[in-house]
């Protein structure tokens, strides 16, 4: 325990001491939030969009619903759907369940202008034969949608090329072959990575994340406890696959590729950009057996959604056995320096 | 009583290449053990198979007349060749973290003043000179306060003056009776400080001993050197005599006897030098080639 403890302090000296790439972990992250907020800051199109639920077939019989500038969306979920209209992504939701009257309803959201403008334009066809409904909540930006798949994105390549690349140059230049001397063992040594980069890496993300909160008015639902959660079992997950890429090789050009190997499909198919709702399901399963597509879904959930403990847990489940799968083979695969 | 280290048929083969072939010495408990050759040799190997950083193809490592256990690192000491230390880490914070990660340590101050890093303990450790480098990489090696230190060509690299301050130290280790075991390419190192001497050579050992006793055994004649004016070659009893360049050149076993002879022939003997043979001497002849080529 007093190894560990020396290695832990030694390695977050290091990290303290190396100005660059400590300023690199919080700039690099604020760059790509303010350029996403300033990207997708403009409004949405001016078309109106009405989600509709329950007898669709019977809704599209509507004459009402003909024209062309309202963009019908079909959900088999209400709660779903009556989650969009909060958000702002429809504009008016109609559901039509059963044969009773009172299971023609339609609901639409005071706070959303477009909204109470498409109530304004169907309003006779609507109150003749729905009941009105109000779902209230403020929009959901694309910067609140894509600030959980940033924050993700960065804990991975904080994670991963953290501890990856600082253990291949320690084994490159003789470092580990000297700690290999000394009666530290290897579970000691990477156990004193994994918690040095942990509490760095999610201590940077919970800053930045709080930083954005602020400074982009970031809609947060869920509880910030929760996020923090999501960060510490996230950063786990990916610090020991990136020890697992580092147990053995001392080449620091072919650990980058291992990385870049590891980093890259996550960064594209872990929903950090763009949803994956119409993607074949064959690369929904691909993106599921990846770390960060647990790590954003989670956020996402909690950030965008409100969602509590028992929504996430699977999620979480997922993130936990990939730390306890990866740190296993790290320690058993690890080399103190290569084999020649 | 049992070696401090024995090694039984070490031999270590990297694909085709065998680095180490069927080596076996013992070393005794305080002595200062040198591991002689050029670069290529297997020293380094064989000290590392040893130290337990490499396993061996085949044979075995005793120390004390056991298997090593997982307790052996905490009683030797360990300098290898080249080693890069953390960055951004002091001299001192160096020292605390590898302090921490053994048992029983020397107490800092001590350590601090044995291996001289008072000047520098506040530097970072990646901004040394080649001295002061070795000299905290040695301080490494005897921060738990071993039995047996290993020092692999401590001083390669090191400028003349910082050589003898390094001998100096190592000196005082042997004055603590560890038992050090050293290997180097230099040949003053080797006569200076090693008690026994394993001379190695393509992974084979070609000889061991005390440095006094192969010098015997294999150069036991000394060279005498003296200018020769006359038209003639004198014979001498006392051993071969040949000319070269103005000088008589004889090869003796007894320079006394020697010296009685060129007096009798009234030779000048101001010019008169002795050359003993030295261990580059004796590589010369086992090898056929010089430690340095």
């Amino acid at each position: 325990m007093r190894a560990f403890l020396a290695l832990l302090r030694a390695r977050n000296i290091e990290f303290f001491r190396d100005r660059s790439a400590l300023a690199w972990s919080f700039l690099f992250p604020m760059l790509m939030i303010i350029g996403c907020a300033i990207a997708f800051s403009k409004p949405d199109p001016a078309v109106f969009r009405i989600g509709l639920h329950g007898d669709i077939a019977a809704l599209q019989k509507r004459e009402w619903l003909r024209p062309d500038y309202l963009e019908k969306i079909s959900f088999d979920h209400l709660e779903t759907a009556q989650q969009r209209v909060q958000h702002h992504q429809i504009d008016l939701l109609i559901s039509i369940e059963g044969t009773a009257s009172d299971g023609s309803r339609y609901w639409s959201n005071p706070e959303s202008k477009r909204s109470q403008a498409l109530l304004q334009l169907l309003g006779t066809p609507l109150a003749t034969e729905f009941h009105a409904a109000t779902l209230h909540g403020r929009p959901v930006r694309y910067v609140d949608w894509v600030m959980p798949g940033v924050l993700g994105m960065n804990m991975m390549f904080g994670a991963l090329f953290g501890v990856g690349y600082v253990i291949v140059r320690y084994r490159q230049n003789g470092v580990l072959k000297r700690l290999q001397a000394t009666p530290v063992k290897p579970l000691e040594f990477i156990a004193a990575q994994l918690v040095s980069r942990l509490w760095i890496v999610a201590g940077v993300n919970l800053t930045i994340f709080i930083a954005c909160k602020f400074l982009l008015n970031l809609l947060v639902l869920g509880s910030l406890a929760l996020m923090l959660l999501i960060f510490v079992a996230g950063a786990l997950a990916m610090i020991s696959l990136g020890l697992l890429i580092a147990s053995r090789t001392a080449s620091e050009e072919f650990a980058g590729g291992l990385l870049n190997l590891a980093t890259w499909p996550m960064m594209f198919l872990s929903e950090v950009w763009f949803s994956l709702d119409n993607a074949p399901v064959w690369l929904q399963r691909a993106a599921d057996l990846m770390p960060l597509t647990h790590v954003v879904k989670a956020a996402r959930a909690v950030m965008i959604e409100g969602a509590g403990f028992n929504d996430i847990s699977g999620h979480l489940l997922v993130l936990l056995i990939t730390t306890v799968v990866c740190m296993a083979a790290a320690a058993r695969l690890f080399r103190w320096h290569t084999v020649k | 009583m049992p070696f401090h280290i024995e090694v039984n048929h070490l031999c270590k083969q990297f694909g085709d290449i065998v680095a180490v072939d069927d080596v076996s010495f013992g070393i005794r408990e305080g002595c200062c053990f040198g591991l002689l050759g050029p670069n290529g040799a297997g020293k380094t190997t064989t000290i590392e198979i040893i130290e337990g950083i490499k396993t061996p193809s085949s044979g075995v490592v005793l120390y004390r007349g056991q298997p090593r256990t997982p307790q052996f690192s905490q009683q030797a000491g360990i300098q290898f060749q080249s080693t890069a230390l953390m960055d951004f880490l002091s001299v001192s914070e160096v020292l605390r973290l590898f302090g921490s990660l053994y048992r029983h340590t020397v107490p800092a101050a001590e350590l601090t003043a044995l291996c001289q890093l008072e000047e520098f303990l506040e530097r970072p450790a990646n901004k040394l000179s080649g001295g002061q480098k070795q000299r905290l990489l040695l301080a490494l090696a005897l921060i738990n306060d071993p039995a047996i230190v290993f020092l692999d060509e401590p001083t390669t690299g090191l400028d003349p003056q910082a050589r003898r301050n390094f001998w100096t130290l190592i000196d005082s280790i042997k004055a603590a009776g560890k038992t050090v075991v050293l290997t180097t390419h230099y040949m003053d190192e080797a006569e200076i400080l090693c008690d026994e001497l394993v001379i190695m050579d393509h992974g084979r050992i070609v000889d061991q001993g005390s440095p006094r006793a192969l010098l015997d055994r294999h150069l036991p004649l000394k060279r005498v050197h003296v200018d020769w004016r006359g038209a003639q070659t004198p014979a001498l009893t006392s051993g071969a005599c040949e000319r070269h360049n103005g000088e008589l050149r004889i090869e003796t076993a007894s320079v006394e006897i020697t010296l009685q002879e060129l007096i009798a022939l009234q030779v000048d003997l101001s010019t008169l030098r002795v050359h003993n043979p030295t261990l580059e001497d004796l590589f010369l002849k086992l090898t056929g080639h010089r430690l340095r080529e």
